[in-house]
C-alpha cells in the first residue's frame, strides 16, 4: 500500500517510515502541510496518516482541506493530545480515524485495514496465488471457489507468509507480527495458527512447509 | 434556586433597610402627633382666650362710678359669650385695687400682676383646672383713681373635649400616614434590592461553562462588586484554560518522544534474533506502553477532575455511543480474535458530558480487552431499564472478591494485572465519570467467573 505520513518529528517519522516500509509498504514523508499538499496532489495515496501538530500549521486544517477537494483518501490522525480533550472533534472533521501515540505498529495495521474495509471494499487488494484468492483487507480467501473468512491473526499470517512465497520466515518473526508485547505465551504458539492455516489451505496447491530450526514458507508447488 | 447551603448568612439588605426606613417613619409620625396636639391647643386656648378677654372687656366697659362709688350692671352677654356646650362653669371677682368688690372671694388675682393690662393664666380653682383672665381700667371720677380689676375664670372641660377631638382626628391621620409610609418602605427597599436580585439570578442561570463578565447595567453601588466578580471569573476562566492547555501540552510533550522510541524498538526487535536483546526489547516495549498509558491516563484524569465541578450537560444517546466506541476498538479487540458483541437497547439517554462517558467506558472496555483470553468474547449490553446502564462482561479471570472495592482507588491495581500494562486508573477514571453524573461503577463477576461492570447513571 501506497502511505502519506505527515509528521514533522523527525525522529518519529523515520522509524514509522522504516516500520512500515519492514511490511513492504510504500511511504512518503511530508514534513508540514505544504510539504504534504503538493504530495497529495501528485500522487493518489491509499491512505494518509496525520499528526496534529505541525510546525506550518494545524493538521485539522490539512483535514479540511482534503474533504473539501473531494479527495476519499482514509485519513488516519496521529494525536500525541489527551483523548478527553481532542478525538471526538477529530471523526467529526472528517477523520477516519485515531490513533494515540505511542501506537502499537500492529494496532496501526488493524485501524489502517478497518478504514480501508470501510472506504474501498475489497476489489482492489486481492491477491492471487495459483487457485488461491486472498483479501487482506477483508480477510476472506477463497479456495476452489469456497470462501472462508479468516480470523484476524490467521489473516496476518497468511498476509506476511503469501507477500513472499518461498521465503523462510522465522518463528521469532511470524511470533513478532501476530503477538503483541504483553502476551505472556511462548513461541510455540505459533503452530497453532500455522496448524488453522494449513487446514483453509488443504484444497489448495498452497501450502506452508516447516523447516525445522529455520521457520516455515509458503509453497505454491503442490499441483505441478 | 439559590443555593445559600454554603453562604454563611448575616441579615438582610432588604429588611434592614425596611426597618430603618419603619422606625423613622414610627418616630416621625409619634413625633408628628405631638406637634399636631400641642398646635391645637395652643390654638383652642387662645380662641377661649379670646372670648375670655372680650367678656371681661365688656364687664370693665359695665363698670360705672355713681355718686363716687363704683356701680357695674353684669351685661348678660359677658356671660352668654362663654357658653360652651359642655356647660362649663364660669366664675368672676371684681377688685377695686386690692378690695373684693363682688364675685368669688377666692379667685384670687396674681401677686404679680401690677394692675395694667390683660393677663392670662392656667389655675387650679376648687380643684378645678380652669383659666382665668385679669384685666384692669383706672377709674376716674372718684377721690382718688383707682383700679378697677376684673378677673374671670372658666373651666376647661369643653376645651379639653375640643382636644380630645382634635387627638383623635390626629391619631387618624398620622396612622394613615404612618400605613402608607410603611407601605412605601417596603416597595422603596425592594425596588433599590431589585437590581441585586436581577444580578443574582442572571449568574446563576448561566451554564457551569460560561465565564464572561457580567455586562448589564448595574446601579453604581454595585458597580465594584459586580467588577470583582468579573475579575474573579476571569480569573477562574484563564486558569482552567491554563490547566487544560497545560495537560495537552504535556501530552503531546511525552507521548511524542515515548512513540519515537516505542517505534525504534519495535524495528529493532525486526532485526535482531539473539533471545535475550529480544526480551530486554520488548521490556522496552512494555516499559513505553506504560509510561504512555499512565502519562495519559493520570492526564485524563486530571482533566476530568477539573471537568467534574462544571459537568457539560448535554443529551446523549447512550446506544449510539457506546456503538462508536466498539467500531473504534473493534480493531484492537481483532489483534486478539476477540469479538466485541453489542446489545444496546435503541434510544438510551442521559444528560452528562460525552466525552467525559466516552472516556470512562473506553477504560472499561480496555480493561476487558486487556485481560481476556485470545479468541473470546466480550460482551457490552446497553440497558434502559431500570436506569440506563452499560453492563461490559468478559470471560477473563475475573476479579478476586476482596479486592473489589479496592480498585476505584488510585493506583490500583488487581492482582491478576500481573503483565499486564496499566497505570490502575482506569476504574477510578470510570468511577470518578460516574460519580461525576450521580451514578454508581458496580465491579462483579459473572456466572463465568469472568468480570462484569456496569456502569449505570
Amino acid at each position: 500500500m501506497k502511505f502519506l505520513l505527515i509528521e514533522d518529528n523527525q525522529e518519529l517519522a523515520g522509524a514509522v517510515v522504516s516500520r512500515l516500509q519492514l511490511d513492504g509498504h510504500v511511504v512518503s514523508h511530508a514534513n508540514g502541510i505544504a510539504e504534504a499538499n503538493s504530495y497529495s496532489q501528485a500522487e493518489d495515496f491509499d491512505l494518509i496518516l496525520l499528526d496534529i501538530m505541525l510546525p506550518d500549521g494545524d493538521g485539522r486544517d490539512f483535514l479540511q482541506q482534503h474533504r473539501a477537494s473531494e479527495k476519499h483518501t482514509p485519513v488516519i490522525v496521529l494525536t500525541a493530545r489527551s483523548e478527553v480533550s481532542d478525538r471526538v472533534t477529530l471523526l467529526d472533521l472528517g477523520a477516519d480515524d485515531y490513533i494515540t501515540k505511542p501506537f502499537d505498529h500492529a494496532e496501526l495495521q488493524a485501524r489502517c485495514r478497518a478504514v480501508m474495509r470501510r472506504k474501498s471494499g475489497a476489489a482492489q487488494t486481492v491477491i492471487r496465488l495459483r487457485d488461491l484468492q486472498f483479501d487482506p483487507v477483508s480477510g476472506q480467501l477463497v479456495v476452489n471457489g469456497i470462501t472462508t473468512a479468516l480470523r484476524n491473526r490467521e489473516l496476518r499470517l497468511l498476509e506476511l507468509l503469501i507477500n513472499e512465497p518461498g521465503k523462510i520466515f522465522s518463528k521469532q518473526k511470524l511470533f513478532d507480527r501476530l503477538f503483541s508485547y504483553d502476551d505472556d505465551v511462548s513461541e510455540n504458539a505459533i503452530e497453532v495458527y500455522i496448524a488453522r492455516l494449513r487446514k483453509h489451505l488443504e484444497k489448495s496447491c498452497v501450502s506452508i512447509t516447516t523447516l525445522r530450526g529455520l521457520g516455515y514458507k509458503l509453497d505454491d508447488d503442490q499441483c505441478d | 434556586m439559590t443555593d445559600t447551603s454554603v453562604t454563611n448568612i448575616s441579615g438582610s439588605l432588604r429588611r434592614r433597610l425596611a426597618i430603618t426606613l419603619i422606625v423613622g417613619i414610627c418616630i416621625f409620625a409619634v413625633l408628628l402627633f405631638f406637634i399636631i396636639r400641642l398646635y391645637a391647643a395652643q390654638i383652642a386656648q387662645q380662641s377661649q382666650d379670646s372670648i375670655l378677654s372680650a367678656s371681661v372687656t365688656s364687664m370693665l366697659d359695665a363698670a360705672k362710678v355713681r355718686d363716687g362709688q363704683v356701680a357695674m350692671d353684669i351685661p348678660y352677654s359677658s356671660f352668654s359669650m362663654l357658653a360652651t356646650p359642655q356647660d362649663d362653669r364660669i366664675f368672676y371677682a371684681i377688685y377695686q385695687d386690692d378690695q373684693l368688690l363682688s364675685g368669688y372671694e377666692s379667685l384670687t388675682l396674681p401677686e404679680t400682676y401690677n394692675n395694667t393690662g390683660t393677663v392670662f393664666r392656667s389655675i387650679d380653682f376648687m380643684d378645678t383646672p380652669v383659666r382665668q383672665v385679669i384685666a384692669s381700667r383706672t377709674l376716674s371720677g372718684l377721690t382718688t383713681p383707682a383700679a378697677l380689676i376684673v378677673t374671670v375664670a372658666q373651666t376647661q372641660d369643653n376645651l379639653s373635649v375640643t382636644l380630645r377631638d382634635i387627638a383623635k382626628n390626629a391619631a387618624m391621620i398620622v396612622l394613615g400616614f404612618f400605613l402608607l409610609a410603611v407601605v412605601f418602605s417596603a416597595w422603596a427597599s425592594s425596588t433599590t434590592i431589585a437590581p441585586l436580585n436581577r444580578l443574582t439570578q442572571s449568574v446563576t442561570r448561566r451554564g457551569p461553562k460560561d465565564l464572561r463578565p457580567v455586562t448589564r447595567p448595574v446601579p453604581a453601588e454595585m458597580a465594584p462588586l459586580v467588577s470583582s466578580l468579573n475579575h474573579l471569573m476571569q480569573r477562574l476562566d484563564d486558569s482552567l484554560n491554563q490547566s487544560e492547555q497545560f495537560i495537552t501540552e504535556a501530552a503531546h510533550r511525552v507521548r511524542t518522544p515515548i512513540a519515537t522510541v516505542r517505534s525504534h524498538a519495535e524495528i529493532t526487535l525486526q532485526r535482531v534474533d539473539k533471545e535475550e536483546n529480544r526480551q530486554a526489547l520488548k521490556a522496552m516495549i512494555r516499559a513505553t506502553d506504560e509510561t504512555s498509558r499512565a502519562a495519559g491516563q493520570l492526564l485524563d484524569h486530571a482533566m476530568i477532575s477539573l471537568r467534574a465541578s462544571q459537568l457539560n450537560s448535554e443529551p446523549i444517546d447512550l446506544s449510539e455511543l457506546i456503538q462508536e466506541l466498539v467500531r473504534s476498538l473493534t480493531p484492537v479487540a481483532d489483534l486478539k480474535d476477540i469479538e466485541i458483541r453489542l446489545d444496546a437497547a435503541p434510544d438510551v439517554r442521559i444528560h452528562g458530558d460525552s466525552i467525559l462517558v466516552q472516556n470512562a467506558v473506553r477504560n472499561l472496555i480496555d480493561n476487558a480487552l486487556k485481560y481476556s483470553p485470545t479468541e473470546s468474547t466480550i460482551n457490552i449490553q446497553v440497558r434502559a431499564n431500570p436506569k440506563p446502564s452499560i453492563v461490559i462482561n468478559d470471560q477473563g479471570d475475573g476479579f478476586f472478591h476482596d479486592e473489589k472495592d479496592k480498585l476505584t482507588d488510585r493506583f490500583s491495581r488487581g492482582r491478576n494485572s500481573t503483565g499486564t500494562i496499566g497505570s490502575g486508573l482506569g476504574l477510578t477514571i470510570a468511577n470518578d465519570v460516574a460519580k461525576a453524573h450521580s451514578g454508581s461503577l458496580r465491579i462483579t463477576n459473572n456466572h463465568n467467573g469472568g468480570a462484569c461492570v456496569t456502569l449505570s447513571f
